[in-house]
């Protein structure tokens, strides 16, 4: 499982547990499990989708960002983000 | 009703028309401050992120980033002072104003020039009123600074930092930062920070052992992208902890003005009731002069 939270710099979006992270960085597409290496990323214009330890998908389109994951913590940081269920 | 009463009754109610507007000036601050904190709060996790995505490539990589390295040879200084937009609020601008005075002085002395950036409508006034260079301000948004306000203080003094000092008037090889620090209900107080060049080394937030981060493109691109928000994050957390700090500030001014409204009404009453018995007396006394002299008039003419 991957503790996952997305922050803006006004609020904290999103947090929660999830089986798997979306993310598109300036080099492509990629997908994140549990157990990922520590990985720091820019993430590229476009949507961010988490797929919820109950099994929802939350998408979340993010203008500049990052990703940073370590240790099954997951974090994306966006400018402003509009959730897109 | 004698003139020193009517007096006393009119600046009585004068003083507790003032003092209801104060009082009302300081219960809106009261409920601001817990918002304006609230803020503070819900920007950390964004901020702690932030610090330590920063240090962990600064620290892992042996990148050299226009934004970390210090000129050998600096000429000019940014100083960007936060203050408030409206008064009411005790010393709060006064204090940020000076510390940012302190300063500059320092900053000259060591040979620097120094280019002014205000936020606030009292720094603008105060440095206007004393024909003092002002190289950009912002104001309007003291009480509640959004991130775009931030980003667009911020974006103009990376800009400057960015252009070369020797040979841009604007550019600056140095950026500082005056806020009011919000330590708690009752302590504010005004801090200078250097911003940039950034001193990496934050062991506060790194919490045990940095994990070997991979970077994607690579850390150059990352520290590229991460500074200018490092800096963003900055700014916009100076500015709520002085919005928090500036209500505040508000609220325990305006505390003091009821206070003294209260006394002032208290020592009117006072004067009021004398000025009303001394009335009474004096027309006692004449009552009593009068119907002593018809006495002793009739008694005479028997």
């Amino acid at each position: 499982m991957l503790k996952v939270e997305v922050v803006t710099p006004e609020k904290r979006v999103w947090s929660g547990e999830a089986k798997m992270v979306l993310a598109r960085t300036l080099e492509g597409d990629l997908g994140i499990l549990s157990d990922h290496a520590p990985l720091l990323g820019v993430l590229a214009d476009g949507t961010v989708s988490i797929k919820a330890a109950d099994g929802s998908v939350n998408d979340f389109v993010i203008n500049g960002g990052f990703i940073s994951v370590s240790k099954n913590r997951v974090s994306i940081l966006g400018e402003a983000e509009a959730v897109k269920n | 009703m004698g003139a020193q009463l009517r007096i006393y009754r009119r600046r009585m109610r004068s003083v507790k028309a003032t003092k209801k507007i104060t009082k009302a000036m300081e219960l809106i601050s009261a409920s601001r401050i817990v918002k304006a904190q609230q803020k503070v709060a819900a920007s950390s996790p964004y901020a702690n992120e932030l610090t330590r995505a920063v240090s962990a490539v600064a620290s892992l990589s042996s990148t050299n980033h226009p934004l970390t390295t210090a000129s050998a040879n600096p000429k000019r200084a940014a100083v960007l002072i936060i203050t408030a937009d409206r008064g009411m609020a005790g010393a709060y601008s006064n204090a940020a104003i000076k510390e940012g005075d302190q300063l500059v002085t320092l900053l000259q002395s060591r040979g620097l020039e120094v280019n002014s950036y205000l936020v606030g409508r009292k720094g603008i006034n105060f440095y206007k009123f004393r024909n003092r260079k002002i190289t950009a301000s912002w104001s309007g948004f003291s009480d509640n600074p959004t991130y775009s306000h931030a980003k667009e203080v911020s974006d103009s003094l990376i800009a400057a930092f960015i252009a070369d000092a020797q040979t841009d008037l604007n550019g600056v090889d140095e950026l500082h930062i005056i806020y009011t620090e919000f330590k708690s209900m009752i302590t504010q107080t005004p801090e200078a920070k250097r911003m940039l060049p950034l001193e990496v080394v934050e062991s506060v937030t790194t919490a045990g052992l940095l994990p070997m981060y991979e970077f994607e493109p690579n850390a150059g691109e990352v520290l590229n992208a991460l500074l200018p928000r490092y800096i963003q994050a900055r700014v916009f957390n100076a500015m709520l902890q002085s919005a928090a700090s500036e209500h505040a500030a508000r609220r325990r001014a305006m505390k003091s003005a009821t206070d003294n409204a209260d006394d002032l009404i208290k020592s009117l009453t006072r004067l009021a009731n004398a000025a009303r018995q001394a009335e009474i007396t004096q027309e006692i006394s004449e009552i009593v002069g009068g119907a002593d002299a018809l006495a002793s008039a009739s008694a005479g003419s028997e």
